[in-house]
């Protein structure tokens, strides 16, 4: 017994030393797919330059098509060429590209660096490694942002100050989706945190969420991009309104709007890597290399230093240190924070894998009526 | 009768003519043959193949072949659960589908219509080696045999009595589900007599072999088949009749059929893994959903839907498309004949103004049309909204208190005012070229001859310009029934059109059936609505120029 686990031992680390030469048999380019702007060039700064100047010779493009992921994977694998290496997607989108076939499927141990403790990467991430296609960077949220000089003299601490328009009168910012917004409703509306999943299965629950949301459906401006949010509230529009952390983050700090978070009832989501299926060997090479490089400890904590966005693995919380320009402490700003995180969600994947289609087609009819 | 007329060469004269037109025929169709070629490429065949989408549904018997074949039978409406050989064929079927990684992308498929079905698929897709396990354990602790791959192609492996129509059945039930040709070089050829005698098994060893060697590339003869095999072989051991049997692998087979291999009740593993396979609910969606074509995407496209019972409309509280079809072709008027109010005063200005001015008024029209998009709406968002520009005007001016300002944005006013402005060159420019061709004499003449300015205008000018609007309104109206961006953002909840759903069938929820079932709805009203203008002011009235 003890043989074999060496033997095998031995043979593993063999193959690991020998991908490790065989930079010849990598592709030379690469594709990276992601979202733009500021969180795009977190991954330029933290590791996609490191990268390039270990590797002599391969160099990266950015396609920044990360919110057409899925349709366009798909569209590129039905005509059977594929042009992107490596794809940045939220976990929902890399759930369903695992279910399609495709994304390829990873293996954390093998593919993915140990943490420099040694702990393995399969726990160093933990329950974050919500699909087997999935290799998480951040943790973002969902969450609020109110505008100071608006609220009055009480600032607002619960969520539900969003449904309250009689002490926070104004317009309020909602996504145009169900997801998140059913669930802040159902917490507003008495059940309890723990229930709001069992509750929005039945159609007595969807139907009390939509009666929630009802009471300020004439005050909510209905956003769709992550930008809309942090412009109404720098143009005074709405005193509330919901976006992900890391816009808010923008907002407050960089360009100084005043405005303040609301931590209370944030929707955890995690945002990573997938490597498409249908590569080359080579260029597949090159994708899990850069994928392993990408996400380690440190490269993870070096993210945090250009976005307030909390690193996938627990080895990288540590590391976090202060931001690379404004020089402030990034730690209170990430959702993970102790202090941030006393009230929060996990979007529920596998829920809305099933309940997605359904209840959006309620809530857009609801929208509409 | 009068004599045939014949040409130089003797030819009949008609048929001589008929040869020389021809030529011509074929000699101008190679001229504009190369676009014919790009356009029947680069935009015919994409979008037909797309509107094909809407009636296409070979993913379900693709997947489960077996099990669509079996629950023909099935009465959805007599209230039980479907009979053991439908799981079995359910479990052989899912078996293949789960290694292919395939059975996710027909639970996403069958989601749309079933609630659920998404998650049933996935975990019963991880539960389902279990299932095996519990006989191929026991296969392999009876006899070390049956671990090894050689053993199975010992038996199963045939060179001249090979049962080549369940091999090529296999092929093609392989090569329907992961979509890629399952042709290859085998080296596995079922036997026929044991394809008698054991059916399942070599039916099952037939397709994990050509699965194993045309899709991973691997040769079958040194590998262990997976468990559904040792699961076929102890479901078939129960009532085969081997007595006769004498080919390789005979004293085996006769062991493990003495040995009695715990059987595997598919129906009630299935229960265990999830409680829905024991309910009527899914079994139906599987069975009304199987056919190879499907009209369930248009039946949805119009808030409607395919039940065992036949077509039903949607429950009250998820019908939208329909009232979003007559939402986007009321706007789209509405937006055609604002911008012809506004754009026919522009048209005649431009069209009567000396040339210096007529063309700096030109550029004023063009300067617009050649900004981007999505600044120009974004533009609007900066005037209308309720800290906007026009509102803080008003507020200003003290026309408008500043308690309540109006509501100019994230509604249907919006998107009307947007899309107007920045459809209105595309109903200028038409109704421009029209005007220049109309000569100013007329309307003198018809001055001359008493009529007042109103009649001149109306009786004289006016119906020369209708082919300009025709032309204009068809361009303006098509366009902004399809358009997507502008309403998207500045339209709100009110404002949507059906694109903006078609949007988020493409891209977001991935129901491509559904948004090529509404494109299709969507190009048939604009096809009708071209007849009916053909039909009222005739086609020949329009004029681009």
């Amino acid at each position: 017994m003890k043989l074999t686990k060496t033997l095998l031992a031995t043979t593993a680390l063999t193959l690991a030393s020998g991908t490790a030469f065989a930079d010849g048999h990598m592709a030379s380019d690469m594709t990276l797919v992601s979202w733009g702007g500021a969180y795009q060039s977190s991954q330029q700064n933290a590791y996609v330059a490191p990268y390039l100047e270990m590797n002599e010779g391969v160099s990266a493009v950015w396609d920044e098509s990360s919110a057409e992921a899925v349709a366009k994977l798909r569209a590129m694998n039905e005509a059977g060429s594929v042009t992107w290496d490596v794809v940045d997607v939220v976990a929902a989108d890399a759930i369903r590209l695992c279910d399609e076939g495709l994304a390829l499927e990873i293996d954390p141990d093998e593919d993915l660096a140990a943490a420099p403790d040694g702990t393995s990467a399969a726990d160093d991430f933990g329950d974050l490694l919500v699909s087997d296609c999935f290799i998480p960077q951040i943790v973002y949220s969902t969450t609020f942002g109110y505008r100071t000089d608006l609220v009055g003299d009480t600032a607002p601490t619960s969520v539900c100050a969003v449904f309250d328009t009689e002490a926070y009168p104004g317009k309020r910012s909602l996504e145009k989706r169900p997801i998140n917004n059913m669930e802040w409703a159902l917490l507003c509306d008495g059940v309890a945190k723990d229930n709001v999943y069992d509750v929005l299965a039945t159609e007595e629950g969807q139907q009390q969420a939509l009666d929630k949301l009802a009471t300020i459906k004439d005050d909510v401006i209905w956003w769709s991009a992550g930008a809309d949010t942090p412009q109404l509230l720098a143009d005074g529009e709405v005193v509330m309104g919901s976006t992900y952390n890391g816009r808010l983050f923008a907002a407050i700090e960089e360009q100084k709007q005043p405005i303040g978070m609301l931590w209370d009832a944030q929707v955890f989501d995690l945002d990573g890597w997938i490597i498409p299926t249908g590569l080359s060997p080579e260029r597949e090479a090159r994708a899990r290399d850069f994928i392993k490089f990408a996400t380690d400890t440190q490269r993870l904590a070096d993210q945090a230093k250009y976005i307030s966005y909390g690193p996938a693995r627990a080895s990288s919380a540590p590391l976090v240190g202060q931001h690379a320009e404004l020089g402030i402490d990034m730690a209170p700003h990430m959702p993970t924070d102790p202090n941030n995180a006393q009230n929060t969600f996990l979007y529920n994947y596998e829920f809305w894998a099933d309940y997605r289609d359904d209840i959006d087609a309620k809530f857009q009819a609801w929208l509409a009526q | 009768m009068a004599e045939m007329m014949l040409a130089a060469d003797g030819t009949p004269l008609k048929r001589s003519l008929a040869r020389a037109l021809r030529r011509q025929k074929l000699r101008a169709l190679g001229l504009i043959a190369p676009l014919l070629i790009f356009v029947l490429i680069t935009f015919i065949v994409p979008i037909a193949s797309m509107l094909f989408r809407s009636v296409e549904n070979q993913i379900v018997e693709n997947t489960l072949p077996m099990t669509v074949e079996a629950l023909a039978d099935w009465d959805p409406n007599a209230g039980k659960t479907p009979s053991e050989a439908v799981y079995e064929a359910l479990y052989f079927d899912m078996f293949l589908a789960a290694e292919a990684k395939r059975h996710t992308r027909l639970g996403t498929r069958l989601n749309y219509e079933q609630t659920g079905v998404s998650s049933l698929f996935r975990q019963s897709g991880r539960a389902l080696d279990d299932i095996g396990k519990e006989t191929q354990k026991p296969l392999e602790k009876l006899n070390n045999a049956w671990k090894d791959g050689e053993t199975w192609h010992g038996i199963f492996n045939t060179t001249d009595n090979t049962d080549t129509a369940l091999l090529d059945l296999q092929r093609k039930r392989v090569a329907a589900l992961t979509g890629s040709p399952a042709s290859d070089e085998v080296n596995f050829a079922p036997d026929a007599t044991l394809s008698n005698l054991l059916p399942r098994t070599t039916r099952a060893y037939t397709a994990w072999a050509v699965y194993t060697a045309t899709q991973q590339g691997r040769d079958p003869a040194t590998r262990d088949p997976w468990e559904a095999v040792a699961t076929a072989l102890a479901l078939d051991l129960r009532t085969a009749d081997l007595s006769a049997y004498s080919g390789p692998g005979a004293d085996l087979l006769a062991e493990a059929q003495t040995a009695d291999l715990p059987v595997p009740a598919m129906a009630t593993a299935f229960a265990d893994m999830d409680e829905d396979w024991a309910g009527a609910t899914v079994w139906k969606t599987i069975q009304t959903h199987s056919s190879t074509y499907t009209s369930g995407y248009f039946l949805n496209a119009v808030d409607a839907q395919k039940t065992p019972d036949g077509v039903a409309w949607q429950p009250d509280d998820k019908q939208i498309l329909l009232k979003l079809f007559g939402r986007t072709i009321w706007m789209s008027l509405l937006i055609t004949f604002s911008c012809i109010a506004l754009g026919y005063p522009i048209a005649w200005l431009l069209a009567n103004l000396p040339m210096r001015q007529a063309n700096l008024l030109l550029i004023l029209v063009l300067l617009p049309f050649w900004t981007s998009l999505l600044v120009r709406t974004s533009a609007w968002k900066v005037m209308l909204q309720q800290q906007g520009v026009i509102n803080d005007v008003l507020v200003w001016i003290g026309l408008v208190g500043d308690g309540d300002r109006l509501i100019m944005i994230n509604n249907q006013f919006g998107t009307i005012v947007a899309m107007t402005h920045i459809l209105l060159p595309f109903m200028i420019l038409p109704m421009y070229s029209v005007m220049q061709t109309i000569p100013p004499s007329y309307l003198r003449a018809a001055k001359s001859l008493g009529a007042t300015n109103w009649t001149a205008f109306w009786r004289v000018y006016f119906p020369q310009s209708v082919p300009g609007i025709g032309a204009g309104s068809i361009l303006v109206f098509i366009l902004s029934i399809g358009y997507y961006i502008t309403p998207e953002i500045v339209g709100g909840t009110k404002g949507v059109f059906i694109s903006n759903r078609i949007a988020y069938h493409i891209s977001s929820s991935l129901n491509w059936g559904l948004a090529a079932a509404l494109g299709t709805i969507l190009l048939a009203a604009v096809l009708v609505l071209y007849w009916a203008y053909d039909k009222i002011v005739g086609i020949d009235n329009v004029k681009l120029g």
